[in-house]
């Protein structure tokens, strides 16, 4: 606990363990992530990327082990989904969840960064710095054509971007993307290479993906997870060529 | 860009078509029943203007499911157990009035709990007799009850047909209870023979006419309730909530307080519509409770089109004048199997019920153009990779 408190990293991770009727989905799994740093997570399917996600944002509570956030200021495994969001920890999901009956432009405005309650909700009026902030994102999405678009007749490539953009419009220290070029073409995933590295300019990121190219084209630390422990952590280079990594990727 | 509280953004073109609607229809019934003779072609009986202040009540009961089903996806399917409980509070306060001019003539003791050999008033019968406090029990024990059970259903999570079957249990459980003789209601025959309302005739032309037009002010102002609601951020939220639940929750909104208040607004219009409801039926009784009473306000709303108000309330309108009509004649035996088939036949051909359709043909005919241009926009906004703009975020 107490190194936890004195920890200078954003995330903490340390121990965790979950367990679904039997099947332990997180083993033991220990990683920090620094302020500011970009960090691509990869593995096999059911090594525990997703869980790890579920637990960090308090979808799912760790049967054992500390998760801190904020140099150990907060013990995430006592807070809920809504707690750890107001902390500033945004999520990208792997199927990408948009709010299909709003325009592209509404979808922008339930995520930027406000009081969530009723009552200001209620009596919530647009500002113009808002507004200002909404077509800054539209921009750098570049969406800015779609704004008057009901979410539900985009694309799936424009539903992954429009996610990103909401993430950004909250504004989070910390953002989780799940697979975010799932169903791109090559352009797009490279486009969303670049959005990436130009929201790491400013905040912390870790993503989770499959595809090798995209991660080579991130080239940044990597951690690789197999059966809910980290196997590998190091550069693409590295993990790519450790033995273990090989074994679990492509069988014996 | 949403304003403050600009009229516009209340009366959009179909909320001012309705109001004006309703305002004409207000003003129209009372007129023709007491300014035309008896035997004029346009006269409207007292029985119908009777028959109308009901469908008005039912009217509201189904805007404010469509409140809370249309926009938050709460299917609630024991609304009908607010509509009562609002209904029993004016009942309660009707039976006061009554005095000494019962069959027992006592001038305290409701007539059947002189039958029931009761010493004395219960408790919880106190207050009843001003007008003020009943007004008052109308909006709270509705709203109280909503409270209560939306707490304890909402932060345990139950959604979907799981909290639909809570909701009908709810509304079975109140009725058993109502049905009771010693719960101090009136038991099976519930609470009846009002005789006066704020010391005019229950009975009376003048009063029902009033009553009508009381009825038809309380569904507009519940009908710019419901406007401002779903017309602001909160609104917006509610349906992001009716959507996508977890992902709501992922951006930082307390779904479950934003459920609570819907749901509680939405069983205090309830109480209102039961309240009003009671004196022009003059009856209010433990069937009101009934689980199919709560399903068929439901089906009103699904024919009427949720998620539009105005839909709700012409769903009430119409299935409520086909179940008069139908159950009237030769058909009579026949209405269940239409009121089923009828839910099958909008479920399956008009699922957006009636308002809901034409405003999707109506905004069809504005996007068909409209998507073509996006398109071709589009086309310009992906052709290349190039690096993003500067701002990503600061």
């Amino acid at each position: 606990m107490v190194e936890a408190k004195t920890t200078s990293s954003l995330l903490y991770l340390d121990g965790i363990t979950v367990s679904f009727d039997g099947f332990r989905a997180l083993n033991e799994l220990s990683f920090i992530i620094e302020p500011g740093e970009m960090r691509a997570i990869i593995g096999p399917n059911g090594a525990g990327k997703t869980t790890m996600m579920d637990v960090v944002t308090g979808k799912t509570r760790p049967d054992s082990g500390d998760v801190y956030f904020q140099q150990g200021r907060h013990d995430l495994s006592m807070l809920d989904e809504t707690q750890i969001a107001e902390l500033g920890v945004g999520r990208k999901f792997q199927k990408p969840t948009v709010f299909e009956m709003h325009t592209v432009e509404d979808n922008l405005l339930l995520a930027l960064k406000n009081d969530r309650r009723v009552r200001s909700t209620l009596l919530w009026s647009s500002t113009a710095p808002q507004e200002q902030r909404i077509d800054e994102i539209l921009e750098t999405v570049r969406m800015t054509a779609l704004r008057k678009r009901v979410a539900g007749s985009l694309s799936h490539g424009q539903k992954q971007w429009l996610e990103i953009g909401m993430l950004l419009a909250q504004e989070p220290q910390l953002l989780l993307v799940d697979e975010p070029v799932a169903g791109m073409t090559d352009a797009e995933t490279h486009q969303t290479a670049e959005l990436l590295k130009e929201i790491n300019k400013t905040k912390t990121v870790v993503v989770v993906e499959h595809d090798m190219t995209f991660v080579r084209e991130l080239g940044v630390k990597v951690t690789c997870l197999h059966e809910g422990s980290v196997l590998a952590e190091g550069t693409i280079d590295q993990v790519s060529s450790n033995d273990r990594v090989v074994e679990v990727y492509l069988g014996r | 860009m949403i304003k403050a509280f600009p009229l516009t953004r209340l009366l959009d073109r179909s909320a001012a078509v309705f109001l004006v609607l309703l305002g004409a229809f207000a003003i129209a019934i009372p007129a023709l029943n007491l300014l035309t003779p008896d035997d004029a072609a346009l006269h409207v009986s007292t029985y119908l203007v009777a028959l109308f202040g009901k469908y008005v009540c039912y009217a509201m009961l189904a805007l404010s499911i469509d409140l809370i089903w249309g926009y938050a996806g709460i299917l609630s399917l024991g609304h009908g157990a607010f509509f009562a409980l609002g209904g029993y509070a004016m009942g309660m306060y009707l039976m006061r009035q009554i005095g000494a001019r019962g069959v027992y003539a006592n001038p305290i003791l409701p007539d059947f709990m002189v039958f029931l050999n009761w010493p004395e008033l219960p408790v919880y019968w106190y207050g009843f007799n001003y007008f003020v406090y009943a007004a008052l029990m109308v909006v709270l024990v509705p709203g109280l009850l909503a409270f209560v059970f939306g707490w304890f259903a909402f932060r345990s999570r139950v959604t979907g047909v799981y909290l639909s079957i809570i909701t009908q249990a709810m509304t079975f459980a109140l009725m058993l209870g109502f049905f009771r003789n010693n719960f101090g209601f009136g038991g099976n025959n519930g609470l009846t023979d009002f005789k006066d309302i704020l010391g005019f005739n229950v009975q009376a032309e003048g009063t029902r006419n009033a009553l009508l037009f009381i009825s038809c002010v309380a569904l507009a102002v519940s009908f710019l309730i419901c406007r401002a609601i779903v017309s602001s951020k909160f609104g917006k939220v509610l349906i992001a909530i009716r959507d996508a639940e977890a992902r709501t929750r992922f951006l930082g909104y307390r779904v479950e307080a934003y459920k609570l208040f819907v749901f509680t607004l939405s069983a205090c219009m309830a109480g209102v519509a039961g309240a009003l409801y009671v004196p022009q039926v003059g009856i209010i009784n433990p069937s009101e409770f009934a689980p199919g009473n709560s399903i068929e306000a439901v089906i009103w709303v699904a024919v009427g089109g949720r998620g539009t108000l105005t839909g709700a309330v012409l769903g009430a309108f119409v299935v409520n004048y086909a179940k008069t009509f139908f159950t009237s004649g030769v058909l009579a035996p026949y209405w269940l199997f239409m009121l089923g088939s009828l839910f099958v036949a909008v479920t399956l051909l008009l699922p957006r019920g009636i308002v809901g359709t034409y405003e999707f043909w109506r905004a069809g005919r504005h996007e068909r153009s409209a998507a073509a241009l996006s398109a071709a926009a589009e086309d310009g906004v992906q052709v290349e990779a190039t690096p993003p703009a500067r701002q990503a975020a600061e």
